[in-house]
Order: C-alpha cells, then structure tokens, then sequence
C-alpha cells in the first residue's frame, strides 16, 4: 500500500462527561479534526476493558484513542484512571504481539478543552499514519505488504 | 485457590505455531478469580494470538470458550465437540485442570497457557500473596495460623533464623518475616508458650517429597 495514499482509521473512546462533549464544543468552535477518527460514546472510559482495543484493531482500526476526563475529575472516581491502566496493558500485549504500542493511546481532556482534544486527535493520526497500515487487515502476511 | 499467571505472547506462539485450529479452553474456578483464566482473559489471549499469528504470517485460527471447571469430568464433557473439531487445546486452567483434559484425550496436544503459581488468597486489588504449600500435614495450629512452611523463606519450623531486620524477611526484604508474624500472632492470642516447644523434623513424606499423592475416601466410591 503506498503510505501517502495511507488514511487510519482510529476509533475514539470518549467518555460522555468530557471528551466526548469536548468533540462537541469542537464542532461549535469550528475546530477541526481529521474524519480519520470514529467516535465512540461512552458512559465512563473506566467502562472500557482490554477486550474492547483488541477486537478494533483486530477487526482493522488502525489505532484506538481512548478519551476520559482529567486526573481528579472523573465523573465516577476513578473511571479514568483504571482505563490508563488498561490502555498501559493493552500497549504491551501488543508489543508481546509484534504491533507497535503506540497504536493505543489514553489523552485527558475536559470538557470545555475542544483545543486539546482536537490537538490530541491530530497527533494520534499522524503518529498512526507513520506506523502505516494495522497489519492485521489484509490476509497477505506483513511482509509483502510493506513491500509495494 | 489456585493462583496462575499467563504466560507470554511469544512463547505461547512457539508452544502453538504447529497447528492451524487452536481451541483456547478457560476454566470457571480459581483461575477466573485470579484473573488468568477466565472468559475475559480466553478472550484477551485469544485476541493476542490471533494479531500476533497474522503478524508473524501464520495462519493460526482461535476458537473460544470456557467452561465452569476444568478439572472436572462433567463440565470437560461440554467442551467435547469445540475439543474435537480443533487441532490443538491451549488450555487456561491450572495445571491439574490441563492435565485433566489431556488424559481424556489421549490424541489430541492439550498445552499449558498459563503458569501455575501457588496456592493463595487475593491480597488487595490485583495481590495475591502465597499462603500454602500444599505440604499434606498441616501445622498452621502450633503457629498462630501463620504457615513457616510456605512464608518463611528457609521454611523454618523452629525460627526465627536471626537475619530479619525489623519486620522485614532477609532473604526478600520485600517480605515480611514469618517468623515476626507467628510471634505477634501467638502473643495477640496468648499463646506465646507454643514457641518454647521444639519442634521435630517434619514428615516430607506428605508432601510432594514423598511422590505425587492420592487420596482415597472409600466411604464416598461407587
Ligand atoms: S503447614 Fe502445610 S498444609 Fe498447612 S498451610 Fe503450611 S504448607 Fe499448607
Ligand atoms: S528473616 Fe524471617 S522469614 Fe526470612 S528466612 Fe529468616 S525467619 Fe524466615
């Protein structure tokens, strides 16, 4: 695949207390982000298991970006705490895996933060773009595939 | 319980990467509690095994499922038919529950996915600490309940061994010492006087020393 043609697909994880109002403020402000990323609601990222980030990129994400609110504010305690811990998990099963960590990313952001979470959508799709495509999705193995 | 830990991406790969249909068995009971081999975790590794084969190119396909015990012919029958239509069982359970399934399967690979640490209690979220070797005689009663066969590291019946520094094991500082615990413990209950007994070399022959055990209730067979 020619990586300038490459666009990722990422699939967000936005908590409903902040990220997710936060993609809304957003829109509202006129902020862009790129239509790499598929959102998804959320009551609470501590909602979230490992079971969740497997499967997207299993089933062809290209990354997964999972948003709760700030350290300190979670709407329910600890929900977004317990989901880097998570997130941290997921990144080295996936290195025991042979994919690269960074396909899975845990950001803060509150929900009047449009800037960063827009900031922090960018940058995921650029790391994403660099590591190329999720190996996962065609059926012909890695290595001719990095091989145009 | 039976506590276990998983084994790791590579090494299962290496275990597996024969066979082309994996069947990833859970069981139900202790390993589901210590979160190494229950559904969620059948499912987690199943995940990782799938990304890591496609990595690796292999065409490895998983199927799933866990069943209430492994160790237990009733619930085995379950898995009959998910056993036989793939190549290979990795099985989570602990190592009584692989070997179960490997005995009434006497063609198929069954392969341990996890290792099987000890015998143990949850601690605190996400701790679990030894607490028994299994040793076939009992003696937490001359110690306040506090095993020197499993928790002091020289496995001291007669302690302590005069290395512990305040409360901490010499041997593992991150431990405590047993032998500080079954003091505080026999004072708290009175029962300090235990400690002036000497204690005689312990039997190994109950334990695992004396060859792998059997236990026969003839008052239960049929
Ligand atoms: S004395 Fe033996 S059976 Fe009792 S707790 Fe210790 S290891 Fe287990
Ligand atoms: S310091 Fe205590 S627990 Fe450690 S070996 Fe000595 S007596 Fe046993």
């Amino acid at each position: 695949m020619n990586l300038k043609e490459f666009e990722p697909k990422i699939v967000a994880f936005c908590c409903h207390y902040c990220a997710y109002a936060a993609a809304d403020l957003a829109g509202s402000m006129r902020l862009q982000y790129p239509a790499n990323i598929r959102i998804i609601r959320t009551p609470c990222t501590g909602r979230l298991e490992i079971e969740y980030f497997l499967k997207a990129l299993e089933n062809g994400a290209d990354g997964v970006i999972v948003a709760g609110c700030e350290e300190g504010s979670c709407h329910f305690k600890e929900g977004n705490l317990a989901a880097r811990r998570r997130v941290n998990y997921t990144g080295e099963l996936l290195a025991e895996s042979g994919l690269e960590k960074e396909r899975v990313r845990m950001v803060n952001v509150s929900a009047a933060n449009a800037r960063r979470l827009v900031d922090a959508i960018n940058e995921m799709v650029e790391n994403v773009r660099r590591l190329g495509p999720n190996p996962l999705k065609e059926k012909t193995p890695m290595k001719q595939e990095i091989c145009p | 319980m039976i506590v276990a830990e998983r084994k790791n991406v590579p090494e299962l790969i290496d275990i597996i990467k024969e066979h082309k249909n994996i069947l990833v068995l859970g069981c139900g009971t202790c390993v589901t509690v210590c979160l190494a081999g229950g559904e969620r975790e059948v499912s987690i590794i199943s995940s990782a095994l799938r990304i890591a084969s496609k990595v690796r190119g292999l065409d490895l396909k998983v199927e799933e499922l866990t069943i209430e015990r492994q160790c237990d012919n009733i619930f085995i029958e379950q898995a009959a038919d998910a056993i036989n239509r793939n190549d290979a069982v990795l099985s989570l359970g602990c190592g009584a529950g692989v070997q179960a399934i490997a005995e009434r399967y006497a063609n198929k690979p069954v392969y341990a996915g996890l290792n099987t640490k000890f015998l143990g209690i949850l601690e605190e979220h996400g701790i679990w600490t030894e607490k028994c070797a299994a040793c076939g005689a009992c003696v937490l009663h001359e110690y306040g309940g506090i095993c020197p066969v499993t928790r002091c590291a020289k496995h001291l019946l007669n302690g302590p061994c005069g290395g512990s520094r305040e409360d901490r094991c010499e041997v593992r500082p991150d431990r405590a010492c047993a032998w500080q615990l079954i003091y505080q413990r026999l004072k708290n209950i009175g029962q300090l006087e235990r400690l002036k007994k000497i204690e005689l070399p312990k039997d190994w022959n109950a334990s695992l020393s004396g060859g792998p055990r059997v236990i026969i209730r003839e008052d239960h067979r049929i």
